[in-house]
């Protein structure tokens, strides 16, 4: 009966079912890319010669599509001469897993060919660092402004129009422009992430701190919370769990822009390794790496999902971490100089009463 | 049409003690009056009254409750009150000062949870003593008197999300009322509750009341809730939009819940009952039968 009910309708699944179904949904495709890469009969639409036979133009290691190897035999057959041999392959574009997995550790051990060029972990280190700081610029000038027009109409209206223009520009048609303004190295690529995350991050927060429930707002005002104190002390922690999301979310995208940026002025970082590799062939380093780019964008969001958890703590079920995490100081206010005490006015009634 | 035959007496009907309490109740000081209000939703070309003319005195620690049909604005005037909308006409005094917007003088419990989730239960109540410059130390100390007051002095270092929602709305009240409000406004706050719950807050309201110097404005459409909580009943009603009547409530204090079949609660029920549900005029036989059983039943 249980196997029944996987396909419940917006069911909760149990734990332990997620976690198989969350192995499966990289095993799967793991699967097919195995499939195609093992079984010779599922694709392999090369043959590989290892004897040349009496082919003139075939050599050693060629590789030659099925039909024309097939005719070739057959010309070779009816000549009475000696055959080719070879085996099924697929095209070298695309490795079989082992060695992309290889790859994954011999990439970093094998050093550039040329003297100049970056091992594959100066080209990641490059890459990361250009993100961090274009992302870095962004969100330091984005978050206020997004924040201040989710917060207020007159920000709103003063800066969203124009905001909203300016994300249709494609960031990389920035590009020659950024170039001539900041030079060929690493300014004019922080400029393209920048262009491509601030528009989106302003407007994207504006959203989240306007979907602020209101009724907080009103409560607050009507326990005397000014509108500056409402801004600190009620919509921005109403709304920084999601603003924390779209950050997550936002620095995803900055990674795409990331190589786009990498080819303005001087090829760069990961994608310059990626292009240096394809040109040599190495098509397993060219899978590493993409997948490289994957395991540290989402081993990335995880662990900012897990940071997440410590700086929220209300958003937990369990208790017993300290009110505010990290951001303590966004809940309290600023050391209350005025120490005194408010009377309130004609208090007969003990209030609150004495026990 | 009703085989129950009830003496019930006239709802105005009140016991020398119930009239002199009214009339003490009537000489304490007016701290709050409500002067010919006005309110209109709807663009300027198309503009419905909501209600005018209402004119409502009240004075120090009483307990009001408003009661009316859905849409007479009873919420609209809590919020008015409260300094969250404004009104198209008339005032609204506090001690002779016409309001403007929120204040201090003034706290507010919704109907739904409006208990900031970032904060602990302890820094809920401290919310709006520090938005009135108090140190956070005192704060503290004033917040726990409040939450002990609610019988949740347990709970505070746990987040509103692990409360339920009668400790939600308990926290609320202490939170509104840990400032000092003159007057507190309370929005359907238990509406959102169980039957069984919302008993026990009423209850537990009562008991606060009883121990804090504020006077209650209470909206609400729960006849049973008016007739335990109020001393007076304002009635609103819809088309044209206003006060339909205000009701001393007989019902002697202190109340309890099993009082609600003595003939001073029923009056007061029978009386509210015609004001919110005026008899529907339904020409029975015209009713169309659907769904009968096949089985003959007898249905009355």
């Amino acid at each position: 009966m249980a196997h029944l009910d996987w396909l419940g309708l917006k069911m909760e699944l149990p734990r332990k079912r997620q976690i198989q179904l969350t192995i499966l949904s990289f095993v799967l495709p793991l699967a097919l890319w195995c499939a195609v890469s093992y079984l010779p009969w599922v694709w392999h639409p090369l043959v590989r010669v290892t004897t040349p036979g009496e082919v003139d133009y075939f050599a050693e290691d060629m590789d030659v599509p099925r039909a024309e190897f097939a005719a070739q035999c057959a010309k070779m057959a009816a000549a009475k001469q000696q055959l080719p041999e070879g085996y099924r392959v697929n095209p070298v574009y695309l490795p079989p897993p082992h060695k992309v997995a290889l790859a994954f550790v011999t990439a970093f051990q094998t050093p550039p060919r040329l003297p100049g060029e970056p091992w594959l972990h100066e080209s990641l280190g490059h890459s990361i660092r250009t993100i961090l700081w274009g992302f870095l610029v962004s969100s330091i000038v984005g978050v206020p402004i997004g924040i201040l027009c989710g917060s207020f109409r007159f920000f709103s209206k003063l800066h969203e129009p124009f905001i909203e223009f300016f994300r249709y520009l494609p960031a990389p048609a920035f590009g020659a422009l950024c170039v001539a303004v900041l030079g060929i190295d690493d300014p004019p690529k922080i400029a393209i992430i920048f262009i491509g995350t601030f528009f989106q991050q302003v407007l994207v927060i504006a959203n989240t701190v306007r979907k602020v429930d209101p009724s907080l707002i009103e409560a607050a005002q009507t326990l005397g919370a000014s509108r500056w104190r409402l801004v600190k002390r009620v919509i921005i922690p109403a709304s920084i769990t999601d603003v924390y999301t779209d950050m997550r979310i936002l620095l995803g995208w900055a990674w795409t822009y990331l190589i786009v940026a990498e080819v303005v002025g001087t090829m760069s970082g990961i994608t310059y390794f990626i292009n240096q590799q394809a040109r040599y062939r190495n098509f397993d380093n060219v899978y590493a790496a993409i997948a490289m780019i994957g395991v540290i964008g989402f081993g990335s969001d995880l662990f900012l999902a897990w940071i997440g958890t410590i700086l929220f703590p209300w958003k937990r079920k369990s208790k017993g971490t300290k009110p505010g995490g990290p951001f303590r100081w966004l809940f309290r206010n600023p050391s209350n100089s005025r120490s005194t005490s408010v009377v309130k006015p004609d208090q007969e009634l003990p209030c609150p009463p004495s026990p | 049409m009703s085989a129950i035959t009830l003496t019930i007496p006239d709802y105005r009907t009140q016991t020398p003690e119930v009239a002199e309490r009214f009339l003490r109740i009537k000489q304490r000081p007016v701290i709050f009056s409500i002067r010919d209000l006005k309110k209109e939703f709807g663009k300027s070309d198309d503009r419905r009254t909501v209600f005018e003319g209402v004119s409502v005195d009240i004075h120090r620690r009483e307990f009001i409750c408003v009661i009316g049909p859905s849409g007479c604005g009873k919420s609209t005037l809590a919020r008015i009150v409260a300094g969250l909308d404004e009104a198209d006409g008339g005032a609204v005094l506090m001690d002779g000062n016409t309001i403007t917007g929120p204040g201090p003088d003034r706290g507010m419990v919704f109907q739904g949870y409006t208990l900031f989730p970032w904060l602990t239960v302890k820094r809920n109540v401290m919310f709006g003593l520090e938005m009135g410059g108090m140190d956070s130390s005192n704060a503290e100390t004033e917040a726990r008197q409040w939450l002990d007051m609610v019988g949740l002095a347990k709970f505070e270092d746990a987040y509103p999300n692990e409360l339920s929602g009668g400790m939600k709305q308990r926290v609320a009240i202490a939170r509104a009322l840990a400032k000092g409000p003159r007057i507190l406004i309370m929005d359907e706050p238990f509406g959102a509750l169980d039957a069984q719950t919302r008993a026990q807050m009423q209850s537990y309201l009562l008991q606060i009341w009883r121990k804090v110097d504020v006077t209650i404005l209470f909206i609400t459409h729960d006849l049973d809730e008016a007739t335990y909580l109020a001393d007076r009943i304002l009635v609103m009603g819809t088309n044209p939009g206003g006060i339909v009547e205000f009701i001393e409530n007989p019902v002697p204090r202190p109340r309890s819940p099993a009082q609600i079949h003595s003939p001073e609660w029923l009056a007061l029920k029978a009386r509210l009952e015609a004001h919110i549900h005026p008899p529907v005029e339904v020409e029975e036989e015209r009713l169309p039968m659907v769904k009968l059983t096949t089985a003959g039943d007898e249905v009355e």
